[in-house]
């Protein structure tokens, strides 16, 4: 397992197998460099001279001029060309990770993309869509930490044909009280460096367990949707939903639905059919996680 | 005159059946290149049809690329719809152009095309009530236009400011010519419409007066990220209409009678130089030997050989940079005044200083 920047970068490039995506990324930033060996240490680092194909080439630079001196930024590339605005330098590492899942959303048309995070057990997956605020990567690095198998925190990756869940196995980004909730409920979770001050508060990064990595190939199959929702000092409630219903809020979350047209519509169908959906509102984790373990083992 | 090894997707433009033997290093090289510039679902396509096998992981994106460029078809087929109905509430009938136009015609150039506006053609009288019509269905102009950019449009050039659906956010770009006002070759727009025809209930541009506006775009442009794809489209349009009687022929004498001798004899020459449209020999001197202007061949050849290859690192040499910049101005020579273009260029540069400006 490289942990070291000068083992992973080679000439300030490095070559990440994110199944299924090969990632090129380009950076002399060294906090970049650092958060990429600490996060994706269990990941494949591809050697310069094999033959691989590489899905997506991204940059992350300092912004030149005189933002040199004054405030420093980063931009974003892909393929040469920036898509954002550029961000305060301190930002640099979520740059590359937003950048990544615009990249991954805006380009990856065989599949269909939802927003939610994906976990498995025993070959199940139960599948937490992410209106703002719901609280999906806070349940989803809890049951990670549980012994659930991340797929991805951020986007449900749907094969077409068979339905199946494809994962994207990458560190789970959590926002501010979830941080510390979650170093606190799993306390062995590797965690990144925090960063302030971002459009969406403080982030900071958990990396994937070994395991999940390891299984990145394995597919898995949708067996419930949960719509979470956090509401602080509430007593739990769980509430059955319409699969018509579940379909509809689905749809609303996806990255992908309108380009796919009638094709997403009908896979988003047949995933939610083979699916128990429910609406979880919870404000204890234990409380939750338990209602997920006796999904699992009921099942 | 071709730089010796011309970028790989060149070579796949002009015979896609060499794909076969690709390596996948060379895939990925050909997707990065075709993503640049913007003919990544027009390669996939061109690939489809000759049957290549394409190795999963480039042909995920090739596919990704066809799904969304066939989506957009749908997309555009209804927001054709929609402005025609809004313009017949006043009694107009556009004239579709460039990408609306090839898909309604169902060109081979509308293969794979994606685009952010809409591009329709108007009488110049019917321009307030055009305007009108529309911002009454939806397109507004752009609030972030100051009284600037709005003289700019509305007294130089030959489309009024872009006007951008509120619910949607799609684009139209109302035109009343095909080049600005200002611009010394400036053609009569009654010629183009009096040639206009009629498909399938819609009204576009002659075939013929299709290959000269987009030659005309082309060839005017300031900025070519997407010089390439338009280069293809050129290709594509006279490879379709070559057929045609007497075509070549006709297309010199309808260049000469709108004043576009010159960028046809671009049009021409480049489509020949880089993708091999054959283009017959003496049409191609007659072309030249048409133009007004004396031609500086060998300038014109370093600049536009660089500027019309992909957009991207592996395509790149030294002077690109220079030359895309030198086109940059070119374009603004020819479309204004020398005194309207020195203040309108200073505007602009300090405008980006100051981060405002993002052209």
């Amino acid at each position: 397992m490289p942990v070291n920047p000068e083992a992973v970068f080679v000439g300030n490039q490095t070559t990440i197998a994110i199944e299924p995506f090969v990632v090129s990324l380009k950076t002399v930033i060294p906090s970049v460099q650092s958060s990429i060996c600490h996060l994706y240490r269990e990941h494949v680092f591809l050697l310069q001279n094999a033959e691989y194909f590489t899905d997506f080439h991204i940059n992350i630079d300092k912004v030149g001029g005189f933002r040199r001196f004054y405030k420093s930024q980063v931009q974003f590339k892909f393929e040469g060309k920036a898509p954002f605005k550029p961000l305060p330098y301190s930002q640099a590492f979520p740059f590359f990770e937003w950048g990544l899942n615009w990249c991954i959303a805006n380009h990856s048309f065989r599949h269909l993309l939802l927003h939610a995070a994906v976990v498995e057990k025993n070959g199940q997956a139960v599948i937490l869509p992410g209106q703002p605020g719901a609280g999906k990567s806070t349940l989803c690095a809890a049951l990670v930490g549980r012994g659930w198998r991340l797929l991805s925190d951020e986007m449900a990756m749907i094969d077409l044909n068979s339905t199946e869940l494809i994962p994207i196995v990458r560190p789970v980004s959590l926002k501010n009280e979830s941080i510390s909730i979650i170093t606190g409920f799993v306390p062995d979770a590797v965690m990144g460096e925090s960063f302030l001050d971002t459009a969406k508060g403080t982030v900071a990064h958990m990396k994937p367990p070994v395991s999940s990595v390891q299984n990145a190939s394995l597919r898995s199959k949708g067996r419930w949707v949960v719509f979470p929702r956090f509401s602080k000092d509430s007593s739990m409630s769980i509430e059955p939903v319409s699969r018509a219903k579940a379909i509809l809020d689905l749809a609303k979350n996806a990255f992908n639905y309108n380009v796919l047209g009638g094709r997403g519509f009908e896979t988003l169908c047949d995933l939610v059919q083979a699916c128990d959906c429910f609406r979880l509102e919870y404000s204890h984790l234990d409380e939750a996680i338990d209602f997920f373990a006796s999904l699992a083992n009921d099942a | 005159m071709m730089p010796d090894s011309p970028p790989l997707i060149i070579s796949l433009l002009i015979n896609p059946a060499t794909a076969g033997s690709l390596s996948l290093s060379q895939w990925e090289l050909l997707v990065r290149q075709a993503r640049c510039a913007g003919l990544l679902a027009r390669m996939g396509f061109l690939l489809e049809k000759q049957g290549i096998n394409i190795p999963v992981q480039p042909a995920n994106h090739f596919t990704s690329a066809q799904v969304y460029a066939e989506q957009f078809c749908v997309s555009l087929q209804w927001e054709i719809r929609l402005i025609k109905n809004a313009l017949k509430k006043v009694d107009i009938k556009p004239v579709f152009l460039k990408g609306a136009g090839y898909f309604i015609a169902n060109n081979r150039a509308a293969l794979g095309r994606v685009f952010t506006d809409v591009d329709i053609m108007v009488d110049r009288d019917q321009l307030d009530l055009a305007e009108q019509a529309l911002s009454a269905a939806g397109w507004m102009p752009s609030t972030t236009l100051d009284a600037y950019d709005q003289k700019y449009y509305r007294e130089w050039m030959h489309e009024i400011p872009p006007l951008q659906n509120y619910q949607r956010g799609t684009a139209i770009d109302v035109h009343h010519n095909i080049l600005p006002l200002t611009c010394r070759h400036c053609p009569d727009s009654k010629k183009l419409l009096e040639n206009k025809i009629d498909c399938n209930g819609d009204w576009l541009l002659s075939d013929i007066d299709r290959v000269i506006h987009s030659a005309v775009h082309l060839f005017h442009e300031g900025e070519f990220d997407l010089g390439l794809r338009d280069l293809s489209d050129l290709d594509l349009l006279l490879n379709e209409f070559s057929i045609q009687e007497d075509f070549w022929v006709k297309l010199l004498q309808r260049a000469d009678e709108l004043n576009q001798q010159t960028p046809l004899y671009y049009a021409l020459r480049y489509t020949h130089l880089i993708l091999q449209t054959p283009v017959p020999e003496q049409i191609l001197k007659a072309s030249e030997q048409q133009s007004p202007n004396r031609i500086n061949t060998k300038l014109m050849d370093a600049l536009f050989l660089r500027a019309l290859m992909p957009d991207h690192e592996s395509c790149n040499d030294r002077w690109t940079g220079l030359a895309r910049w030198l086109l940059y101005v070119r374009s603004h020579w020819l479309k204004m005044p020398v005194y309207l273009m020195v203040p309108h260029l200073l505007r602009k540069a300090f405008r980006r200083v100051l981060g405002k400006e993002l052209h």
